[in-house]
């Protein structure tokens, strides 16, 4: 079965493609399976006597599900530190708006430091060809029906990049509070996006995602004056979760509070 | 629904450990599921028979060994049990604190056949 989306076939696997690029097939997978690390449990394993028992033997284990994930995550962060690119994962909800600040950063601030970004969805290349626009290389991944990114994925799309020392590569995962947050990508900062129009106590409904970010951005501050939100409590709740969490208050669209998002950016390179 | 990205995860190791004790089919598996993990046992048992399915662990038992969390005051040291991931502490209210138990998820042991 296919991990990616568990469909009955072998394939559906992530698309990865820049603009103008096609896929030409739908169902290819391409996930790197490289395992050189076997740590054989030397004599862990031991055999069963049952009597009633045909040669059924007990193998002790004791591996981490996400090693796989965790050993390629470990292979991007030293290629990211090697060439000196400072790497954020850029999680949300669906509609928070990552897509808006990225694009706002980009234009803002593409003269002074070098910009890539991958983008993750599960379908369509919109999203890069917004970044595209800006004439920023970009990647998109087509998780299919993946909910979230794999450091597997972003490990191939990085290979497409042929990125620069010192600059700044920009991971806009899957729209999701929920799974990306398991999901080491190599990156150097998670950023967690919230909007005003959502509600404050987010943090607590969906604490793995606040639990493991480093940076939480509070975008579309321009609409406090319409909706119901108590910054405050939502930075409260946020702190309960992760007490060491740095906060920007933004608006993308308006440009308040950009600033100070950008300072901290270009004090990270 | 990222359980069934953990499921394959299962079913990876599982194939790769049958293989290397030179087994062909596992009776069954003894995972470890910690409450702070990200991971629903529910949802993962939910998903478990389509993950299986034509693979070494298809007609394997399956057993989740919970682990309950467990953190320590980063400010008075109290160690104390957690549910959720924004526990306080329960002496002095503080944010801070060590995760000691509760985030893992591993595969403990297989029995192959």
């Amino acid at each position: 079965m296919c991990g990616t989306c568990g469909c009955g076939t072998d394939g559906n696997g992530p698309i990865i493609l820049k603009p103008g690029e096609h896929s030409h097939s739908h169902h290819e997978h391409d996930h790197h399976h490289d395992h050189g690390h076997h740590h054989e449990h030397g004599d862990h394993s031991h055999s069963h006597d049952h009597a009633h028992d045909h040669k059924q033997r007990v193998i002790a284990v004791e591996k981490d599900v996400l090693q796989n994930n965790d050993v390629l995550a470990a292979r991007n962060r030293g290629y990211f530190e090697a060439k000196n690119i400072f790497t954020l994962n850029l999680v949300s909800s669906p509609g928070s708006g990552k897509t808006s600040i990225l694009e706002r950063t980009l234009a803002d601030l593409k003269e002074e430091i070098p910009f890539y970004v991958i983008e993750g969805d599960q379908q369509t290349l919109n999203d890069a060809d917004r970044i595209d626009a800006l004439n920023i290389p970009v990647v998109q991944i087509n998780t299919g029906k993946g909910c979230h990114l794999e450091s597997d994925m972003v490990y191939d799309a990085v290979k497409k990049l042929e990125m620069k020392n010192d600059s700044i590569l920009m991971i806009e995962n899957v729209g999701n509070l929920v799974c990306p947050s398991m999901f080491d990508l190599g990156e150097k900062k998670r950023v967690v996006i919230i909007s005003t129009t959502e509600g404050e106590d987010k943090p607590i409904k969906y604490p793995d995602m606040f639990h493991t970010a480093d940076v939480c951005i509070i975008n579309k501050i321009d609409l406090l004056p319409y909706v119901n939100i108590d910054i405050q409590k939502l930075k409260d709740y946020a702190l309960q979760v992760n007490p060491n969490l740095q906060f920007f208050e933004v608006s993308a669209t308006k440009g308040e509070g950009m600033q100070a998002w950008y300072q901290w950016l270009k004090s990270n390179i | 629904m990222h359980e069934l990205s953990i499921a394959m995860g299962i079913v990876k190791i599982a194939e790769d450990e049958t293989k290397k004790a030179k087994a062909t089919e596992v009776s069954k598996i003894e995972l470890i599921v910690g409450v702070l993990s990200g991971v629903e046992v529910d949802s993962l048992e939910f998903v478990w028979s389509s993950a299986v399915k034509d693979s070494v662990l298809e007609n394997a038992e399956l057993e989740i060994i919970k682990i309950g969390g467990k953190g320590k005051c980063a400010d008075c040291d109290a160690e104390f049990e957690m549910e959720n991931i924004y526990d306080v502490c329960p002496k002095c209210s503080s944010n801070f604190k060590g995760i000691l138990q509760g985030k893992e998820l591993k595969v403990k042991a297989l029995e192959v056949i």
